[in-house]
């Protein structure tokens, strides 16, 4: 039956894209950079730059983060507090996208306005990527958002991974005098790197597939801008706001052009991220 | 080699920084928590529950019909997901260690990562297209499809925990094993799958993206699955991106009434978990 659902959704992506893509063109539909659904113009790359501009800025953002307090968590807390952290971390995962939106577009929007990205224009006003006024609503609010809801992924994801580390090396490297840090630096580290990357990937997987928080706060402009405050828009996002009122099979059929190629990409780096996780042992066995 | 004293303060700097990193983990959930109890409790009332949404500028007004329809929604994908779901993830337990079982586990786990929209493209596919307008069905159908795997997963790992000699005892019994698989080794994981089927449920939910293009919005009651249906979610995104003062409120309240919901069948689950491991 899951075989079933995987194929269900190759096929079906497939039978709507086709007629965009007789019509469009393949490669032309990737590298296009306008998107004018009156004049049947579509062009993919504005929605690709945006998805991957705002997941890859959540994925630096979130990773040391996740990693460190995965760290703190498994070496340097007493074990029985663990529980009372991995609480919130869950409650974290469980806020439907929607609200995250919600928070962002009435706090994290006028904070990056008003405070942030003034500051950043100010400080780092020379690098393209803080130039332009401060909308508040752009690539960087997306990125932000995507940060804070896939920290939690790559955060319990990393403590499994940190959790296959043998006890044994912990103590061996204790009892040669080592301080925490080292432990962690010499032997945790180098011991689950494999499986840290594979969280960060999942981490990224999510944040290319997100969509609602992103809808609401990346400004949905699909041009191709350098900086980070400008607006932007992403794959998910435009599915999410055109699909229900496309104009024509081919609009539609090159929407779903996109869910195909979101779909592939996050197929891609799940299986990659599944096999990282699977190299470390029993850690690929965590359901996310 | 460093003195022993350098490396005592990198380690405590280090854990301070760590310390820290948890701390601003903690800042964005603590304030959203607090933003939406703070502005929605503002706009609860008996009638929040019960009535339909107001227009704008109206006074009064609310999300009654959105409760009903995220109700349905959920239930029509539980009634298509749970049986497969479950059906998975017995068989990836009791007989998904040959060649087949791995293909089909490791689909079921990148699965679980598919975009939720790309799921919603699917299901308009499927049933959105051939029956020529928007209704609860599909939209029970997106979530359904993304239910199936995670549940297969986490049905799965339950199934595993049965001691094997409950097995033994009723193959020796001569029960053919599919009863065995259904009669007992299910029924021993039950409280566990409980567990999976309440935070699936809760995940459902709180989904959005896959219906906006399926189960669409209806600003009226509605209980028929063939007809266009709201749901608290896709109500809350509307409510949020309209540029009235008084509707953002009542996107507030909506995300209040919706974190209720979640957070209530997470806390069961948790109990639910808590207490079948005492029993265990």
């Amino acid at each position: 039956m899951v075989l079933v659902v995987g194929g269900l959704i190759v096929w079906s992506l497939a039978d709507l894209a086709v007629p965009a893509a007789r019509s469009l063109g393949f490669f032309r539909f990737l590298v296009g950079r306008e998107w004018d659904p009156i004049a049947e113009r579509f062009g993919a790359l504005p929605f690709i730059y945006g998805t991957v501009v705002t997941s890859v800025l959540a994925s630096v953002l979130a990773m040391p983060v996740g990693v460190a307090l995965a760290l703190f968590v498994s070496d340097m807390i007493p074990a029985r507090f663990r529980s009372w952290i991995s609480f919130p971390i869950e409650t974290l995962a469980s806020i439907p996208s929607v609200v995250f939106g919600l928070w962002g577009l009435f706090v994290l929007v006028p904070v990056l306005r008003g405070h942030v990205q003034p500051f950043l224009a100010k400080t780092l006003g020379f690098l393209p990527l803080f130039q332009g006024p401060p909308i508040g609503l752009g690539l960087m609010a997306g990125g932000v958002i995507l940060a804070i809801m896939i920290l939690p992924t790559i955060a319990s994801v990393t403590l499994e991974v940190l959790k296959t580390v043998p006890l044994t090396l912990r103590e061996g490297a204790l009892a040669l005098g080592a301080t925490r840090w080292e432990v962690i630096r010499m032997v945790v580290l180098p011991y689950s790197r494999a499986g840290i990357l594979g969280a960060g990937l999942l981490g990224l997987g999510r944040a290319l597939g997100e969509t609602m928080a992103v809808t609401m706060l990346i400004g949905n402009s699909p041009e191709i801008r350098a900086s980070l405050f400008a607006p932007g828009y992403s794959l998910p996002a435009v599915i999410a706001n055109e699909f229900a009122e496309a104009t024509g099979a081919i609009h539609m059929g090159a929407l779903a052009g996109l869910g195909l190629v979101l779909f592939g990409t996050t197929l891609l780096l799940n299986s990659l991220a599944r096999l990282l996780m699977s190299a470390v042992g029993g850690a690929g066995r965590v359901a996310v | 080699m460093r003195s022993v004293r350098a490396r005592k303060l990198i380690n405590a700097l280090v854990t301070l920084a760590c310390g820290s990193c948890l701390l601003a983990a903690l800042v964005p959930l603590l304030s959203t928590l607090w933003l939406v109890v703070s502005h929605g409790v503002a706009g609860l009332s008996f009638d929040f529950f019960t009535h339909l949404p107001a227009p704008v500028g109206e006074a009064g007004g609310g999300v009654g019909n959105s409760i009903l329809g995220t109700i349905l929604i959920v239930g029509i994908a539980c009634a298509i997901g749970l049986p497969f779901g479950i059906g998975a993830g017995v068989f990836l337990a009791e007989r998904g260690d040959g060649r087949f079982g791995r293909v089909v586990r490791f689909t079921a786990e990148v699965l679980a990562g598919v975009p939720s929209i790309v799921v919603g493209i699917v299901a308009y596919d499927l049933v959105v297209r051939p029956m020529g307008h928007f209704s609860a069905l599909a939209g029970g159908v997106a979530l359904a499809l993304l239910m199936v795997p995670t549940l297969a997963r986490g049905t799965e790992e339950l199934v595993r925990l049965v001691p094997n000699t409950l097995r033994e005892a009723a193959l020796a019994l001569g029960v053919p094993a599919w009863r065995t698989s259904l009669s007992v080794v299910l029924r021993t994981a039950l409280g566990g799958i409980l567990t999976a089927i309440i935070l699936a449920v809760g995940r459902a939910a709180g989904e959005t993206a896959p219906l906006l293009f399926t189960a669409l919005n209806n600003a009226y009651w509605n209980v028929r699955p063939d007809q266009p249906t709201g749901t608290l979610t896709v109500q809350m995104f509307n409510y949020a991106i309209s540029p009235y003062e008084d509707w953002h409120q009542k996107a507030w309240s909506t995300a209040l009434v919706l974190l209720l919901l979640i957070g209530g069948l997470n806390l069961l689950a948790r109990f639910l978990t808590r207490k079948s491991y005492k029993a265990g």
